[in-house]
């Protein structure tokens, strides 16, 4: 079994909840707690397993916002994994699942020098590297409802645009739609196989913004009257 | 990278205790210079031991949970930080026995000592390998990724302990020439491997992209929000820059109070015992700043999220 996420940069609205989640369901999880430094002062700040960046493509007209969510790849290959000195980093053989022991870790810093997708932090209150553990916690509880045995930020995503499965099943809903949409992983030119996979945003035609034609009679009236009346 | 004081204080003060035992345990065996007094063997050997555990204790103070320290020597198969600590504490018992024996001066025990000796020199050899090691084999950071990092350290390792050597040998009672050729024979190969360095870092090749890092490799990709109000871990650790006129400044730097203030010296004066120990740690400070700059000119692929166009 290789346990991961498939997330959809189609659709995804750049809303953070799949971040608030996670941070609301990890600060009491296995690795808890997620301490915030000044989360009312000046400079906030904290620990944080899933982050959003948005990113601009392309040049305008042609260009387009895409959000960008990113927590741990769960790599195949996790660099992070053996530099580790101590043993608190680990892979799990049976899902794939990268963890830190926090009974274990000396907070060297190393694992996160070694990971290329920032999905590791440490914790200056615990001393501890802390990371998303693909919400262990959930996955197997069997006191949960079947369908709510999911990561938080699945279940939170109002857009859909994250989906958690089993890679290693090719008729698994992740594999069918990375295959079908062309799921892509991140950096692959540096050879950590991640197991999360991204989808691409789908071909559109750009909204025209020049030549939009002749303006109608109703809309040369509506003119008139917003120079006429001050707002 | 953002650079940590006690880390760049670990890696110039144990390579450099380690390249002094080395070339101590290297010139008692050859007897260079008509060998050294046994007060400059034992000298020069508590020099190098302080030196090391010196950088080794800085080493801790670099870890957020300490009392898991011990647990670092675990897993020498794969990680080469473990490896470096192993071989570290390796090295300890063969070099006390080595100095042991040389201030004992046992009839018959020779042999023991030169077994040991030979051992501790290649365990030295070893692990300022490994400490080159830890950078050298992050595929995250190109300007690491390369076999020149190990070879800087063996290289500027044994310069400063040449010169540390050179200092205490001065002393009297040994010819200096040999200890002279031996330490410029050694600073020219550093200053010339760390010469190759900052020449090949200026464009290291293929490097990961804004577009790699996201996918979208057709086109061009901007940052427009990084997700994050003020700074998070990430940007503590990797976000560190340095401005290009600052860096060449410091390489300057580097050059003069390590490689050009020692070479004038040697070749030109005949200088005491007092000024070679001031060269040596003006030289050492130089190399104090050539480490600060290896962490500081290092650019993270993490950095690609957060704006960079290219690492």
């Amino acid at each position: 079994m290789r346990l991961g996420l498939v997330i959809d940069l189609d659709v995804c609205v750049g809303c953070h909840a799949c971040a608030i989640a996670c941070k609301e369901w990890n600060a009491s999880g296995a690795t808890a707690p997620l301490t915030d430094y000044q989360p009312y002062g000046a400079e906030p700040s904290g620990v944080w397993f899933n982050r959003i960046r948005s990113y601009e493509v392309g040049e305008y007209p042609n260009n387009k916002t895409i959000n960008f969510p990113m927590s741990c790849m769960h790599c195949e290959d996790a660099d992070c994994v053996t530099v580790c000195p101590t043993g608190a980093s680990y892979k799990r053989s049976e899902d794939g699942i990268v963890l830190v022991d926090q009974t274990k870790c000396m907070g060297c810093n190393y694992c996160s020098w070694a990971c290329p997708y920032g999905a590791r932090e440490l914790d200056r209150e615990s001393g501890t590297m802390k990371k998303c553990t693909l919400c262990i916690d959930r996955i197997y509880d069997t006191a949960m409802p079947v369908e709510e045995r999911q990561p938080a930020c699945v279940l939170t995503c109002p857009a859909h645009a994250r989906m958690f499965g089993d890679m290693d099943d090719a008729n698994s809903a992740v594999s069918v739609v990375i295959r079908e949409r062309g799921g892509y992983q991140l950096m692959p030119e540096l050879g950590y196989n991640p197991t999360n996979h991204y989808l691409p945003v789908r071909k559109a035609k750009p909204i025209p913004t020049e030549n939009l034609g002749k303006t109608g009679f109703k809309d040369r009236l509506k003119g008139i009257a917003n120079r006429i009346v001050k707002r | 990278m953002h650079p940590a004081f006690s880390v760049i204080f670990f890696t110039v003060s144990s390579g450099a205790g380690f390249g002094l035992f080395a070339l101590l345990v290297l010139a008692d065996l050859l007897g260079l210079g008509g060998g050294l007094s046994t007060e400059q063997k034992l000298t020069a050997g508590i020099v190098a031991l302080f030196l090391i555990s010196a950088g080794l204790s800085s080493s801790v103070f670099h870890l957020a949970n300490p009392k898991n320290a011990w647990r670092a020597f675990s897993r020498y198969r794969t990680s080469w930080l473990s490896r470096e600590g192993v071989f570290a504490v390796a090295f300890f018992p063969f070099a006390i026995v080595y100095l042991g024996l040389t201030w004992l001066n046992l009839a018959g025990f020779d042999w023991l000592r030169v077994a040991m000796g030979i051992a501790a020199v290649m365990l030295a050899w070893i692990t300022i390998f490994s400490t080159g090691m830890i950078y050298a084999c992050l595929k995250t950071i190109r300007q690491w990724n390369s076999p020149l990092v190990p070879a800087n350290y063996l290289a500027l390792g044994h310069f400063l302990g040449a010169l540390l050597l050179l200092a205490v040998a001065s002393g009297g009672g040994v010819a200096l020439g040999p200890y002279i050729s031996l330490t410029m024979g050694l600073l020219v190969v550093a200053a010339a491997l760390k010469a190759i360095y900052y020449f090949w870092i200026v464009n290291p090749g293929a490097t990961s992209s804004i577009q790699t890092a996201t996918g979208f490799t057709r086109g061009t990709v901007r940052l427009l929000d990084t997700g994050h109000t003020h700074g998070t871990f990430l940007t503590q650790e990797f976000g560190f820059k340095i401005a290009r006129q600052f860096s060449l400044l410091l390489k300057v730097i580097v050059f003069a109070a390590a490689f050009a203030l020692p070479a004038v010296l040697l070749l030109i004066a005949q200088p005491s015992q007092d000024n070679l120990f001031m060269v040596a740690a003006v030289a050492i400070l130089g190399i104090v700043t050539e480490r600060w700059l290896f962490f500081a000119e290092a650019r993270h692929v993490v950095n690609l999220y957060h704006g960079a166009q290219r690492t």
